[in-house]
């Protein structure tokens, strides 16, 4: 397997000390908000969390030492259509390895997959089968991470993936998986081009948009989707602002870094402010100095309206026919099985106990899960 | 209950902050027109504006040549501008801003009000105006769960007018926020309230459920239905997570007037030019009262989860409803208005203007206001 030399380019992070002082200036005269008193998370965002996270940041959080980490790892960057891409690819240490892209989503990060990457490319070293190995490609979505600037609907991100999988990297079929933003990427991936992509591996499948003739659907997807409508009537304003004027939110979280976390760490800390936390403060702080760093905020934020605007990828009543496995993640939204069927061709179904960003907060289950649906689907 | 003379006087270590904070404004990658939200053109220029050539020192002084008073209410200050009528028997008047306005909403039409007849009017309209700043000053602080703030508002309001400055029988009026709470005197006060004078008829009253809406009717709340979905993520932000909001709108200047910013453009009858009807500086100033104040944290939450007025609320008192053509919602059609207020003794479709009328076209909103009160007082 050979990839164009001329178009793909070893890429290091290094961000300049004047970024990392300036976060710190920032950081150091934060204005602070009022707290309303006793409301925990009810409100948004808590104060004082807010208050212990931006004082790790400013004071103990070291930029310096998780980007000695990151860099471990292989990072590319490819023109892929006028767009530059970065991408992390790792290969697979075993024979036949098979190629598998991963997209993150939304306010995570390609940071979602630094887990597993290690776990899916050397499995014998992670209590696995060599034959288990993959070669792994985890991208930037263009405007976020080190990719360009570049809000673009989950369509187009797609047709980018299979660009830079078969013509820059030179696999003609691929594997493909991902959560979030990424999940609608890969179903979309694995739609438009069931000729590459040989199996999938999605940790959410969609949601139901309330258009849905309630008489066709079973129980559990009647309460799926009444849980779903509630969840977008107290938590989905910042999906609605993202959507129409990402813009005008886009100003202050640009500005201001403890805005831009808390605005963040509504979705991040969905599982934090309940339970045992399963993402530490270092990783947290990691995905969310990415975005600072490389000023892709805004641009993230509007790949929102990008997608709304764009007409999708798959419509309504639409299914992905390639062989999908769905890992429906306990500490999620209560996945029924019949959606996922209603909207892949499922071939594997199991439970893992993770949080929506279930590659960072459950790695072992998740890349376990991945290989025995892989394993059954592509045997 | 003693009544003090209130001068505004921002700290000067508050202005030096918002320069130093403009000065250090981490831009956004610039986007075309304004169909994402704040346009960046006008936001660079508006910034470099307030940090170049805007005196927040002379719109003070401005400010602060009205009477404003504070005194103490159920334990919380209140601070207003009671500005006496110049005429024989001035009527009393409280006047209610609104979200993200402020009392500027009313400074140009005030001397229109107190003083007709320096304004080609009769002596005989005037009033004696009282105009509460509503903005709680919450920045660094905690703050306490308000239920019911309208209502407290309203309440708060009837005191002042009636215990603390002896009138008896006054009028009341608003637009935004500005309609539930004159709705609320009306309704707990109806005694004491001559009438109220509103620009929209609050936004709670397009939430109840009827099953003979007429054609007007349908067509109206389908459109507000669509606008509510392209325009209205803001109210959704501001009512379920205000908290998350607020760390942004406190900690950057530029993300608190590109908030506030859009949505006057929006709101305003400018064919898409903001500065048609404002100039920078009165945008600035109006920013400037949540800038010092800090963003109130609390939203719009509690009024979401249980509103102070009842969507159905039937309203007795005499109403004037002055309706801007191009505010957020279209014209409500009469029969709407009418299904809670049931006794509108003034219908106008204004000839121009929008949200924030009285700021835009105060000479409308004073002519208006006085010939609903005339026959009243």
């Amino acid at each position: 397997m050979t990839t164009k030399p001329d178009t793909v380019q070893p890429f290091k992070i290094n961000i300049p000390q004047a970024t990392l002082d300036d976060l710190q200036d920032r950081l150091a005269r934060t204005r602070w908000p009022a707290e309303v008193k006793g409301v925990g998370w009810d409100y948004g965002t808590n104060v004082g969390y807010m208050k212990e996270l931006a004082d790790y940041w400013q004071h103990k959080y070291d930029w310096r030492k998780h980007e000695t980490e990151l860099n471990k790892f292989a990072h590319f960057k490819a023109d892929v259509d006028g767009v530059n891409i970065h991408f992390i690819h790792e290969r697979g240490k075993g024979p036949n390895a098979k190629p598998l892209i991963l997209t993150h989503g939304w306010p995570d990060s390609f940071y979602r997959f630094h887990k597993v990457i290690p776990m899916l490319t050397e499995p014998v070293k992670y209590g696995g089968k060599p034959e288990d190995s993959f070669d792994v490609i985890v991208p930037s979505i263009p405007g976020f991470g080190f990719s360009d600037r570049v809000p673009m609907s989950e369509g187009e991100v797609a047709d980018l993936w299979v660009k830079l999988m078969r013509d820059v990297l030179g696999y003609k079929q691929f594997t493909a998986g991902g959560g979030d933003v990424g999940s609608n990427v890969t179903k979309s991936l694995a739609f438009k081009y069931p000729e590459a992509v040989m199996a999938i591996h999605l940790t959410d499948v969609g949601y139901p948009t309330g258009q849905e003739d309630f008489s066709t659907m079973s129980q559990a997807e009647q309460e799926f989707a009444r849980f779903i409508q509630g969840w977008w009537f107290k938590e989905g304003g910042y999906a609605m602002i993202q959507m129409t004027k990402p813009q005008t939110l886009a100003y202050g979280l640009n500005d201001s870094p403890v805005a831009w976390a808390a605005w963040a760490m509504t979705l991040l800390g969905e599982v934090e402010k309940n339970e045992k936390p399963l993402k530490s403060q270092d990783e947290l702080l990691t995905n969310l100095t990415i975005y600072w760093v490389t000023q892709t905020i805004g641009s993230s934020i509007r790949s929102y309206n990008k997608s709304a605007q764009t007409e999708s990828a798959m419509k309504p009543g639409d299914r992905v026919q390639v062989p999908t496995a769905v890992a429906r993640c306990a500490l999620d939204a209560p996945l029924p099985r019949e959606w996922a069927e209603r909207n892949v061709n499922l071939q594997h179904y199991s439970e893992i106990p993770a949080g929506h960003f279930a590659a960072w907060e459950a790695p072992e289950a998740f890349v376990q899960d991945l290989r025995e649906a892989f394993r059954q689907i592509l045997k | 209950m003693t009544i003090q003379p209130f001068q505004i006087n921002v700290p000067q270590s508050v202005l030096d902050d918002l320069q130093t904070r403009l000065a250090s404004t981490r831009w956004l990658d610039p986007v075309e027109g304004w169909a994402q939200g704040m346009n960046s053109d006008y936001m660079r220029e508006l910034a470099d504006y307030w940090q170049n050539k805007y005196d927040w020192r002379k719109h003070e002084a401005a400010l602060n040549k009205f009477n404003w008073f504070k005194t103490k209410i159920g334990g919380e200050e209140i601070r207003f501008i009671h500005e006496r009528g110049k005429g024989p028997n001035p009527t009393p008047l409280i006047l209610f801003h609104g979200w993200p306005d402020s009392i500027l909403r009313y400074t140009k039409l005030i001397p229109m009000l107190t003083d007709p007849a320096k304004y080609g009017g009769d002596p005989n309209d005037s009033f004696d105006v009282i105009v509460p700043d509503l903005i709680d000053a919450t920045v660094g602080g905690q703050v306490r769960v308000r239920e019911q703030l309208l209502k407290q508002t309203a309440e708060k309001s009837w005191q002042l007018m009636t215990e603390t400055l002896g009138y008896t029988r006054f009028g009341a009026g608003g637009g935004d926020g500005g309609s539930p709470i004159s709705q609320l005197l009306a309704v707990h006060h109806p005694d004491s309230i001559i009438g109220i004078h509103l620009t929209d008829i609050g936004f709670g009253a397009t939430m109840a459920q009827h099953s003979d809406l007429s054609e007007a009717e349908q067509e109206y709340l389908g459109t507000l239905q669509m606008m509510g979905f392209q325009e209205g993520a803001y109210a959704m932000v501001q009512g379920t997570k205000p908290q998350t909001l607020a760390f942004a709108l406190n900690d950057s200047p530029v993300g608190l007037a590109a908030w506030i910013i859009e949505k006057f453009r929006t709101w305003s009858d400018c064919d898409g030019d903001i500065e048609k009807n404002y100039t920078k500086d009165e945008l600035l100033t109006n920013i400037m009262f949540y800038w010092v104040a800090g963003f109130d944290p609390r939203g719009y939450r509690e009024e979401w989860v249980m509103p102070s007025l009842a969507p159905d609320q039937q309203i007795d008192v005499p109403v004037g409803l002055a309706q801007p053509p191009k505010d957020m919602s279209p014209i409500t059609p009469r029969e709407f208005a009418a299904r809670n207020l049931k006794n509108i003794q003034r219908w106008t479709v204004l000839p121009r203007g929008g949200h924030f009328v009285a700021m835009e076209f105060p000479e409308l909103m004073a002519e208006d206001l006085r010939a609903f009160l005339r026959p009243l007082r």
